[in-house]
């Protein structure tokens, strides 16, 4: 909250990381006006274009660009300021230039500082704490938050492990803990309880629910052993 | 958090060109684990960041006998624990990159970032320090080669000027019955910043109880990561052992120049000095054997640096 609440009002046409706020309202208006944003002089840069003059490659921002995000397997087309994380580009800019909602807040911002965990995201196969991480950065990159994990509307074995082993306790850490727990499977489908501390370490739960944690890991491990996964 | 301009550079002479051109308002980004944080918290205010993964020199990771090994600045902690060679020819370096921060820590932060970020705690220096490392550096006057130890200068501070940018480490190969260990001190499992640290290295003889040479750095105990010449020199030519190696230990132990903060007490730290410099040489003396105490580099590996909680449970990996 700190950065945003100190910034003071800018007028609505301003984006919602510069303006500090972004509402629902923001976005309808919104919507209207960027749903036919033009293709920004910045972006071939980050596709690894042409760029011919070494001495002098180009820089974007401070002002937004128009970058693409695969999130889940879809693409998305997001402008944004350089400064924005990913972070904040997946909870509150996925919407802009689309009319349809699109609620990927399973990302929880908590610390913003990288040392909770709760904003895991997976970025091509690994976990990164999407706080610290740019969203320019991202362009080209698969990114699964905690919304691609379920298959379709079945949770995830992990998923339901947690909800059998009573994995949390306030649940704001859960999507972090869900979205680690799914790359370590995913790399290693049988850890043993070591390998599911170490591959949890970078995930603080306040609520202190770790034994939890481990137990529905380690029964979702099971349960995709025995369906052969 | 302040607005920046962005650059992603496909080259090294692109980057040095925006370095030239804009000096101290362009920062490096790789892992961007300290940046992006420090810029959200104003202690930074870069108008430039300039990402260097793209950039193939900085991304090298390669290990070759006569070459030894290059660790481009932008490489990721994880990359280098998963690299099949590494581990087994430089384990103490491994012992640190599979402790700094946790495993989505591990899959940014790069050892450029450790050492260019010049936090006297940074894990990853000591034992570069003690694996002789030196840093490849690239700027608009030309290229020049430091001691890592040399680059460091001052909390925050490095030798390092404005348009200049760290390019590689490279380390020589290690010499047959060498072998290193680094351990710090955390009061919890994980995900802390270190009270102390200790990093050793050790050459044996033919006869493997002759040291022909050693190596001792530490963390978090100077402002700077601190090569403590004296400590090392006092065990080449001895025979290894307990005795021998305290004495190492008691000379660190009056190297160290410790502040007291919230993380610990000067003479907290000057105890946990002499503590890890014993343990670590004695681990040092394990690798250089050939025997045991392989790294912990894999996921499943716990840190497993001596445990300060009271009743905490010490883990070990086999």
């Amino acid at each position: 909250m700190s950065e945003e609440s100190k910034k003071p009002p800018a007028p609505s046409s301003a984006s919602p990381e510069a303006s500090g706020r972004f509402s629902r309202r923001w976005f309808l208006q919104g919507v209207a006006l960027s749903a036919g944003t033009a293709v920004l002089p910045g972006e071939g840069l980050l596709g690894g274009s042409a760029f011919a003059a070494p001495q002098a490659p180009a820089r974007i921002g401070p002002e937004p660009v128009q970058i693409a995000l695969s999130v889940n397997g879809k693409d998305y087309q997001v402008k944004v300021e350089p400064r924005v994380t990913l972070l904040n580009a997946l909870r509150n800019y996925l919407n802009l230039g689309t009319n349809t909602p699109i609620d990927l807040t399973g990302t929880k911002r908590v610390c913003d500082r990288g040392s909770c965990g709760s904003c895991t995201v997976i970025l091509d196969g690994k976990t990164v704490y999407s706080c610290s991480v740019l969203a320019v950065e991202c362009q080209g990159k698969k990114i699964t938050t905690v919304e691609g994990v379920a298959e379709g509307n079945q949770p995830h074995p992990i998923q339901q492990a947690f909800v059998e082993c009573d994995g949390l306790m306030c649940g704001f850490c859960t999507p972090g803990f869900i979205v680690s727990s799914k790359a370590l499977l995913d790399r290693n489908p049988h850890p043993t309880p070591t390998e599911i501390r170490r591959a949890l370490n970078g995930n603080i739960c306040r609520c202190g629910t770790y034994n939890r944690v481990f137990q529905a890991v380690e029964l979702a491990s099971i349960r995709m052993k025995v369906k052969g996964g | 958090m302040k607005a920046v301009m962005y650059a992603c550079p496909q080259s090294l002479d692109e980057a040095v060109g925006l370095f030239a051109q804009r000096g101290p308002r362009a920062r490096p980004f790789a892992g961007g684990t300290d940046l992006i944080v420090q810029i959200r918290e104003g202690k930074k205010e870069p108008d430039l960041v300039v990402d260097l993964k793209r950039i193939p020199e900085l991304n090298e990771l390669s290990f070759q006998p006569q070459r030894g090994l290059v660790i481009g600045a932008a490489v990721p902690c994880s990359q280098i624990y998963e690299h099949g060679k590494i581990a087994g020819l430089y384990p103490g370096l491994i012992d640190a990159v599979s402790l700094i921060g946790g495993i989505q820590i591990q899959n940014r932060a790069t050892l450029g970032g450790n050492l260019c970020n010049a936090s006297p705690a940074a894990d990853g220096v000591p034992p570069l320090i003690v694996h002789r490392a030196a840093c490849r550096i690239r700027g608009p006057r030309g290229e020049r080669t430091l001691p890592v130890e040399k680059v460091c200068a001052g909390p925050g501070q490095t030798a390092l000027e404005d348009d200049e940018i760290l390019v590689s480490f490279h380390l020589p190969a290690p010499p047959e019955r060498s072998g290193a260990r680094y351990l710090r001190f955390i009061p919890r499992n994980e995900m802390d910043i270190a009270v102390a640290g200790a990093a050793s290295y050790l050459e044996l003889e033919k006869d493997r109880q002759t040291i022909r040479g050693a190596r001792i750095a530490l963390a978090a105990v100077a402002p700077t990561p601190l090569l403590v010449e004296e400590a090392g020199g006092c065990l080449a030519g001895e025979r290894a052992g307990e005795e021998l190696f305290a004495r190492a230990a008691a000379i660190c132990r009056e190297a160290a120049r410790p502040i007291s903060d919230m993380r610990g007490a000067a003479w907290q730290r000057r105890h946990l000095v002499e503590v890890l410099v014993k343990r670590t040489l004695q681990g040092a003396l394990q690798r250089a054997r050939g025997g045991g105490a392989s790294p912990q580099g894999r996921p499943g590996g716990v840190n497993d640096g001596p445990q300060g909680r009271p009743g905490g449970v010490k883990e070990q990996d086999s």
